[in-house]
């Protein structure tokens, strides 16, 4: 080694214009096949008239599968429905998760962080598991059913407590009220106590402070968690699989049914191209409704 | 604030709500010391048998100890990727800047079903066999937003000046990014680290359609569901993992905090 490598200090005595290469290349590769690639080729399966011969075979594209998916009006309502039942989770859960953000925010005080973390707790266990523990509370021999029979408000124990569509949304509701919480909360961090003061100063009281500046401010935070609720829910499929049963299917459950009981993987990338077209438009819709770069702050 | 003494309404709707929030978690505690295999009330007598049979189930183990690697890999994979981006995102200028941030930042809003069915396409005509690997790629596509975010949001506080003046005096840039930029994202690293981690851990939706014949914890979890003299076992299980995770994050908040 020459005594300009060791000065260099062992980078091989690259500067910045050589360095990118090496740290551009890994992820662009890893993206690309990882990502890139496999939606191209399901976007590609989805025109594929059926699962018949090698994969790697050239086919001829056809519109069939979303010509018979455009045909048949009941994978439309699910789609809707599971648009709809996304609309409200996410809306309960903002709308309960946005007093416990102001809570922390403005008057947990100097505990507010240890009454974070026992917010947070909950979220950090197992999905699979929480879910299961409901399952254990509403099933027919369950926490509620039997201590109602017990205390003879009910003869028989209650079957509508599990596996419809209620039991779907209440759940997704539950597991997601912690995380709601979280860009609120940093909203209403970022608010300037010195707007209270200065409002009350001038005579406001605290109702028309919440209206006036509290309220407008956190909004942001708000957009940003209901967004956060709203767009992984649409493609929900493992909690209507849980407790939801057959009738508490949502669009999700159909594009798992396709590519593992039915076996039609070409139907099932033309549903799930559908799937990723509705959320991709509506999150252009919520980039204009607010900057999603505040939520990573 | 004088405030969190007083029992005002928000304060019992805050610990109201909790008490919601913890009453499966306490189910779980109450159901993995019950000697009971039934999962209902009344409480027959506390146990430990299963945790101890715990031990001696090889499957539930083997189960975990797959999750074990495929978190521990995919989020070594996704932390050094994701620095990887926030470096080229905060300290280069070039064309395709702002598609690659773009792309990186997409799987947080691509539905996991999407991907899931996405990638199972991708391996089976590459004819790769599902596996560990395969779920570990799944993971680590998903967790590079979270930890891309986390570290550039650090990076982006530090002045590039100061890799300016390294170089200035003779360092070349890997060297720079060794010696100066690392040790200060490092704190922001580890907290990366860990959220691509617990991201990973628990992860169902995309390991159900990526895995083979070794399940991760929730697959096999999820398999096990139907067969109710099984769960006492997973739920003592869980409870041995939930403690974990929770150091696991208490150590990621203090690590926060010491910057």
């Amino acid at each position: 080694m020459g005594e300009g490598d060791r000065r260099s200090g062992g980078g091989w005595g690259l500067d910045r214009r050589a360095t990118f290469w090496f740290i551009y290349l890994p992820p662009l590769l890893w993206l690309g096949l990882f990502f890139v690639l496999p939606v191209l080729l399901m976007a590609a399966f989805s025109f594929r008239p059926d699962m018949r011969g090698d994969f790697l075979r050239l086919w001829t594209p056809t519109l069939n599968q979303y010509a018979s998916l455009a045909a048949t009006g009941s994978y439309w309502r699910l789609l809707g429905i599971s648009a709809l039942t996304a609309l409200g989770i996410g809306i309960s859960a903002v709308v309960l998760a946005y007093p416990l953000a102001y809570f922390l925010a403005l008057r947990a005080g100097h505990r507010a962080s240890f009454y974070l973390v026992l917010l947070l707790v909950p979220f950090w266990t197992s999905y699979l598991l929480r879910v299961m523990a409901w399952k254990i509370l509403l099933g027919t021999e369950g926490v509620l059913n039997s201590f109602l029979t017990y205390v003879g408000i009910i003869q028989e124990p209650l079957t509508a407590l599990l596996y419809n569509r209620t039991a779907v949304i209440l759940t997704l509701i539950y597991v997601w009220i912690p995380f709601a919480a979280l860009p609120i909360l940093a909203a209403l961090q970022r608010i300037d106590t010195a707007l209270f003061e200065a409002a009350a100063d001038l005579g406001a009281r605290p109702f028309r402070q919440f209206t006036r500046i509290t309220l407008p401010l956190s909004l942001p935070g708000v957009f940003a968690a209901f967004f956060m609720v709203f767009i992984p829910t649409i493609g929900e499929y493992v909690t209507p699989l849980l407790v939801g049963g057959s009738r508490g299917f949502l669009y999700g459950n159909i594009i798992q049914d396709f590519f593992t009981k039915a076996a039609n993987w070409p139907f099932g990338s033309a549903l799930s191209m559908i799937m990723l077209a509705a959320t991709m438009i509506l999150v252009a819709i919520a980039t204009r409704l607010i900057d999603l770069r505040q939520l990573f702050e | 604030m004088n405030a969190s003494r007083r029992l005002t309404p928000l304060t019992l709707y805050y610990f109201g709500l909790i008490t919601l929030l913890y009453l499966p978690i306490a189910l779980l505690f109450l159901f993995s010391v019950n000697s009971s295999v039934s999962l209902s009330f009344p409480i027959k007598q506390l146990t430990f048998d299963w945790y101890r049979k715990l031990f001696e189930a090889d499957a539930v183990l083997r189960a975990a100890r797959n999750s074990l690697f495929v978190a521990l890999g995919s989020s070594l994979a996704a932390t050094v990727l994701g620095t990887m981006v926030a470096i080229l995102m905060l300290r280069y200028k070039f064309r395709a800047q702002n598609l690659l941030v773009a792309l990186a930042v997409l799987p947080l809003i691509v539905p996991y079903i999407v991907l899931g069915v996405a990638l199972l396409i991708l391996f089976s005509i590459l004819h790769i066999d599902r596996s560990l690997w395969t779920i570990g790629i799944a993971h680590t596509v998903v967790a590079l937003p979270y930890t891309l975010l986390i570290i550039a949001s650090r990076l982006a506080g530090f002045d590039p000046s100061i890799e300016e003046a390294a170089m200035d005096l003779g360092a070349d840039y890997p060297t720079t990014l060794r010696r100066v930029v690392l040790p200060l994202i490092l704190p922001a690293m580890i907290s990366a680290w860990l959220t691509a981690f617990t991201v990973s851990f628990d992860e169902f939706a995309l390991a159900l359609f990526l895995s083979g014949t070794q399940p991760t914890f929730p697959v096999y979890l999820f398999s096990q569901l139907r067969f109710a003299s099984r769960l006492p076992i997973m739920i003592a299980l869980a409870v041995l993992m939930m403690i974990g995770t929770l150091t696991l994050v208490f150590i990621a908040e203090k690590v926060r905090k010491s910057e």
